[in-house]
């Protein structure tokens, strides 16, 4: 594209040249940046102060029927609250670790399943069949005085 | 004699060309034609995706009168524009089976361009903009899908956006871009409708420009086989008035079937999202996701050491790179030798996608 006479002829007007291109490149890009870090951060939603939950307090010990499971609101996550058949009360982030959907207890399987994607876990957590790669977070479950409270465990 | 053929006929033709000089732009009209031969009928499915782009804004700016885009509302006012507004129902009835029947028409216009080579070189970026149109429509079907703020889009939505937090290294800050947090919340929603109805609407016109000017630019692609006829046996159809009338009566086809899906199957809404509940049983996704949603149930939770999801992302995302940059590796079309290899890919893809959203249809 240059001209071979001019280059040739002056080689130090090139150089100039080149100079003020890099000079003036460099500082439209500078400028862009400038223009497009503000755009980007203020994409970036802000650290919202979450109010911390340790326990929630879900009723009395015979709210739930034997065999069965609720979702509880823990704070802003959901958490899976099971009453086994046995009466004994268990808890899990009901977020699938799959692809975040949210668990349910299935009678019929005696497990815990996401329905999204056929994902299964047992009443422990771990993964029984399907494509979940992790085991869901357990929560702790205290009784007291016919008062159930679900906590999270200390990890 | 010959000045006076080019001058246009009529009052408004002749007021205008006046000012404006239209002899340009009415001889290109007049030799502007397409090809004919067996495969023409597959020249008409860009246009059907056009008119079903203009139905989409129309209907879109309609539905945007009386729908809120907030986690308290959002729900409530599409409830409201079904059952309370004056054809409220058909509207938004017609804006579900069109934005599907326009994730179709688009489908088909990319695999027809694919088989007929119609992507090789002079027509490499006609085909890059057009990826981008279907890449774009993909993203309106997937962001208006979550705005009636129901049961079935906010887990579908979680999924969506939680397969694009899988992507190695940019994942985690493109899900908080998507989500406006790192949950599904009312800040996703506001998010999703801003893509919705103002950046997506903004990309895809400017491609849309782009694709339809090379396209007249270029004139209209002929197929390998065609363009080895003697000159003599390539039968031409004029554009104007042949094609585009027949386009006309295919767009005519197109809007009563339209109407028909809406009016006889309007678009349900479900229950409102609840982030505190479970996913309901046999949920799915739209039918142009679903071949993934599927592959997705089908990948165990490890391959070779790694997530079975992000091998899953990572493959799905290095075929459709493959797909997007097929006139970069298509060397044999490029110097004019047929490509079998290349039919044979689009064959398998055909059959894989239809394969896996019929085992996502029938399969729980």
């Amino acid at each position: 594209m240059m001209n071979n006479h001019s280059e040739n002829s002056n080689p130090g007007k090139t150089k100039r040249r080149d100079f003020l291109n890099i000079l003036l490149g460099g500082g439209f890009i500078a400028w862009l940046g400038a223009l497009l870090y503000p755009v980007f951060k203020y994409l970036e939603p802000p650290e919202v102060e979450e109010v911390k939950v340790s326990n929630v307090k879900i009723g009395a010990v015979e709210d739930m029927q034997k065999d069965s499971g609720k979702i509880i609101k823990f704070g802003n996550k959901p958490v899976i609250v099971i009453r086994k058949k046995s009466g004994d009360y268990i808890a899990f982030s009901a977020e699938c670790t799959h692809l975040d959907c949210i668990v349910q207890y299935r009678k019929d399987y005696g497990q815990i399943y996401c329905a999204c994607h056929n994902g299964r876990y047992d009443l422990n957590g771990r993964v029984a069949s399907g494509p979940p790669p992790a085991p869901l977070k357990k929560y702790g479950v205290a009784i007291k005085n016919d008062e159930v409270t679900v906590f999270e465990e200390a990890s | 004699m010959e000045e006076k053929n080019k001058k246009p006929k009529g009052k408004i033709l002749s007021w205008l060309d006046e000012r404006y000089d239209l002899s340009g732009l009415l001889e290109f009209a007049k030799k502007k034609s397409v090809p004919k031969f067996r495969e023409t009928i597959w020249y008409y499915f860009g246009g059907v995706a056009l008119l079903l782009f203009v139905v989409q804004v129309i209907s879109g700016i309609l539905l945007l009168m009386y729908y809120k885009g907030t986690e308290d509302l959002a729900f409530e006012s599409v409830h409201f524009i079904s059952t309370k507004v004056s054809f409220g129902w058909l509207i938004r009835s017609v804006h579900s089976w069109s934005a599907n029947l326009m994730v179709l028409s688009v489908f088909i216009h990319m695999f027809s361009v694919y088989f007929l080579k119609g992507f090789r070189k002079p027509r490499e970026l006609t085909w890059y903009t057009g990826f981008g149109l279907l890449a774009i429509s993909m993203a309106f079907g997937f962001s208006g899908y979550l705005l009636p703020w129901n049961e079935l889009a906010f887990f579908a939505t979680k999924v969506g956006t939680d397969i694009v937090g899988q992507v190695p290294l940019i994942g985690e800050p493109a899900l908080k871009l998507l989500r406006g947090g790192t949950d599904v919340t009312g800040a996703t929603l506001s998010r999703f409708f801003g893509f919705h109805v103002a950046i997506f609407p903004g990309i895809f016109v400017i491609l849309l420009t782009l694709h339809l000017l090379m396209i007249q630019r270029q004139g209209i692609a002929e197929p390998e086989d065609y363009q080895k006829l003697p000159d003599d046996e390539k039968k031409t159809i004029p554009f104007f008035p042949n094609f585009a009338m027949r386009e006309l009566l295919i767009w005519l086809i197109v809007i009563n079937i339209l109407a028909i899906l809406a009016v006889f199957f309007p678009w349900e809404l479900g229950n409102k999202a609840d982030p505190f509940s479970s996913a309901p049983v046999g949920i799915k996704p739209e039918w142009y996701f679903l071949f993934m949603f599927q592959v997705f149930k089908f990948l165990p939770g490890e391959i070779l050491f790694l997530p079975g999801e992000l091998v899953g992302v990572l493959l799905f995302g290095i075929g459709v790179l493959l797909w997007a940059i097929v006139p970069v590796w298509d060397k044999k079309t490029a110097r004019g030798n047929k490509n079998r290899l290349l039919t044979y890919v689009g064959i398998f893809v055909i059959i894989f996608i239809i394969v896996f959203t019929i085992l996502g249809f029938i399969l729980d």
